[in-house]
């Protein structure tokens, strides 16, 4: 049984002169546990079908089922995170933690000590009453990361979380991410463009033309990439033999694009 | 031994900076006080027409007897209570209006046109039409007041509403948030520095606002005391006015600038 599904999901928008199509017949399970990335050019419609995933937007053609039921909408087990932090500057780290379980109605006193627990775990408590701008960019994210796993969703959503980051802070936070969703238990799908990031992080990445964006082609990842922190995967020969696949059929997919 | 040339240098910059601000006051308090010297003198010589643009000296006099009969604190407080009162509620009922205009956007959309016309139309031509149908009394004061000031908040908060990143909103929408919560949670927030320093803005609009309406209609208060003044020709009783408004209306804008510090010093 799959976790969660995506069938022929299809989305067009429109305007004065033109109908764009983003995506088009999108089919895709993800099971428990799993992490997905979706890579591609930009403009193939990935950051569009995480927003319809996390209900958003709805789409103009077909359906997204989590457990057997569908989604219409913003959906409790379904975490967002955005390209970059998105701290509300005039909230302290301690309200900008809380602020999911504040809009969902569940700001009690186990959930507030398990998200302010989960912000000590990542070694962050003692900047709970200051203010985001106080931070620096890793930490923001590293805050925002935990105001989005604070409501304890079951799949978290991450549109290019990394990509505002430098290179170092990057890495650090892929492994970071990576180790708390699987000490969670938490299904990811992450969008990026990053080939590295996608082959260290994922299970399975799943590539993705545009034009209108269909899937291309997936990628499951080696067993033995699979077990290792992001970190380690790219020391990996495996991972050079991975990342030559995908470039090549990145560079087939711009190329047919061109003609 | 570098440090020491350091500490020095940065000494001397402070120093400086200090040196210059000196300056900047004493000439500042020159200005000030050679004004009013050179009034009362020229007044004195009948270089100026005495008649015409009084005296330091008669207005201080006019003052002290304004003050020890209780008439002008009468005066004041009328014209303060209408001010405080017009920019109050013309800020809020601004904030509100520009609140119905993001919760609704077809209704922006139809109002549109008429809030540019609202907003090109000088307000105080209504002043006529605001006595009729209010009576020539408090309420139309402050109708004035308010008027002049709500239009142009109106536009300036639904802007800035509209200029709200859409990716805070798409956070809270994404944890299920309702658009009440993504108004209180998201777009009043961030647009919270525009308020207060529409705030700001509007101290300056009511006091003109106030003041016309007292022109037109009232028995009591500053805008009375300088069209009284005119009528019967005391220009001492003019200029008093003026200064009594020119020295309240700077404090009052001093307050709201100080309360913009306390309450946006986070961002």
């Amino acid at each position: 049984m799959a976790f969660l599904q995506l069938k022929s999901i299809g989305q067009t928008y429109f305007s004065k002169r033109t109908a764009t199509t983003a995506l088009e017949n999108v089919t895709l399970s993800v099971h428990e546990g799993e992490f997905v990335s979706f890579l591609g050019p930009s403009g193939c419609g990935k950051s569009t079908l995480l927003s319809i995933i996390a209900g958003l937007l709805a789409p103009t053609e077909g359906e997204i089922f989590l457990e057997e039921q569908p989604i219409n909408g913003p959906h409790p087990k379904i975490g967002y995170m955005l390209q970059q932090d998105y701290l509300f500057p005039w909230k302290t780290i301690k309200e900008n933690v809380l602020l999911g379980l504040k809009l969902r109605g569940q700001l009690n006193e186990e959930q507030v000590s398990n998200a302010l627990s989960l912000l000590d775990e990542i070694g962050l408590s003692h900047v709970l009453d200051q203010y985001p701008m106080q931070l620096s960019g890793g930490m923001r994210q590293r805050v925002a990361l935990v105001r989005t796993l604070a409501t304890n969703p079951k799949i978290l959503l991450l549109d290019e979380p990394f990509s505002a980051l430098d290179y170092q802070t990057k890495l650090k936070l892929e492994d970071l991410v990576s180790f708390l969703l699987s000490e969670y238990d938490k299904t990811a799908i992450l969008v990026t463009h990053d080939i590295g990031e996608a082959i260290a992080m994922s299970d399975r990445v799943i590539l993705f033309s545009k034009n209108p964006g269909y899937i291309y082609q997936t990628f499951n990842m080696p067993e033995t990439l699979k077990k290792l922190t992001p970190f380690e995967t790219r020391q990996h020969p495996d991972y050079s033999v991975m990342f030559q696949q995908i470039w090549k059929e990145l560079k087939n997919i711009e190329e047919n694009n061109s003609d | 031994m570098k440090k020491t040339i350091v500490t020095k240098t940065h000494a001397d910059f402070l120093k400086n900076i200090k040196k210059e601000k000196r300056h900047v006051l004493l000439i500042q308090l020159f200005i000030f006080f050679a004004f009013f010297v050179c009034w009362e003198l020229f007044s004195r010589q009948k270089w100026i027409d005495p008649l015409l643009f009084s005296s330091p000296g008669k207005i201080w006099g006019l003052f002290v007897t304004k003050i020890s009969d209780g008439s002008l604190f009468v005066h004041i407080g009328m014209t303060l209570s209408e001010t405080i009162i017009g920019f109050l509620l013309g800020t809020l009922f601004g904030t509100m209006l520009a609140t119905l205009l993001w919760w609704i956007p077809f209704l922006s959309k139809v109002l549109e046109p008429y809030l540019v016309i609202l907003n090109a139309m000088p307000k105080v031509a209504l002043g006529p039409i605001l006595i009729v149908v209010l009576g020539p009394n408090f309420s139309s004061i402050l109708a004035m007041g308010i008027l002049i000031s709500v239009i142009i908040t109106t536009i300036v908060i639904f802007t800035a509403f509209n200029n709200v990143d859409p990716n805070y909103i798409k956070v809270v929408r994404s944890f299920g948030g309702s658009k009440f919560q993504c108004f209180k949670e998201v777009v009043l927030p961030a647009c919270f520095p525009t308020i207060i320093s529409t705030l700001k803005v509007n101290v300056g609009l009511s006091w003109v606002g106030v003041i016309v309406g007292e022109y037109l209609v009232s028995k009591q208060g500053l805008g009375y005391m300088i069209i009284y003044g005119f009528q019967v020709f005391n220009f001492t009783l003019v200029l008093l006015s003026l200064l009594i408004i020119a020295v309240l209306a700077t404090i009052m804008y001093q307050l709201v600038d100080f309360l913009e510090k306390k309450l946006i010093k986070n961002r």
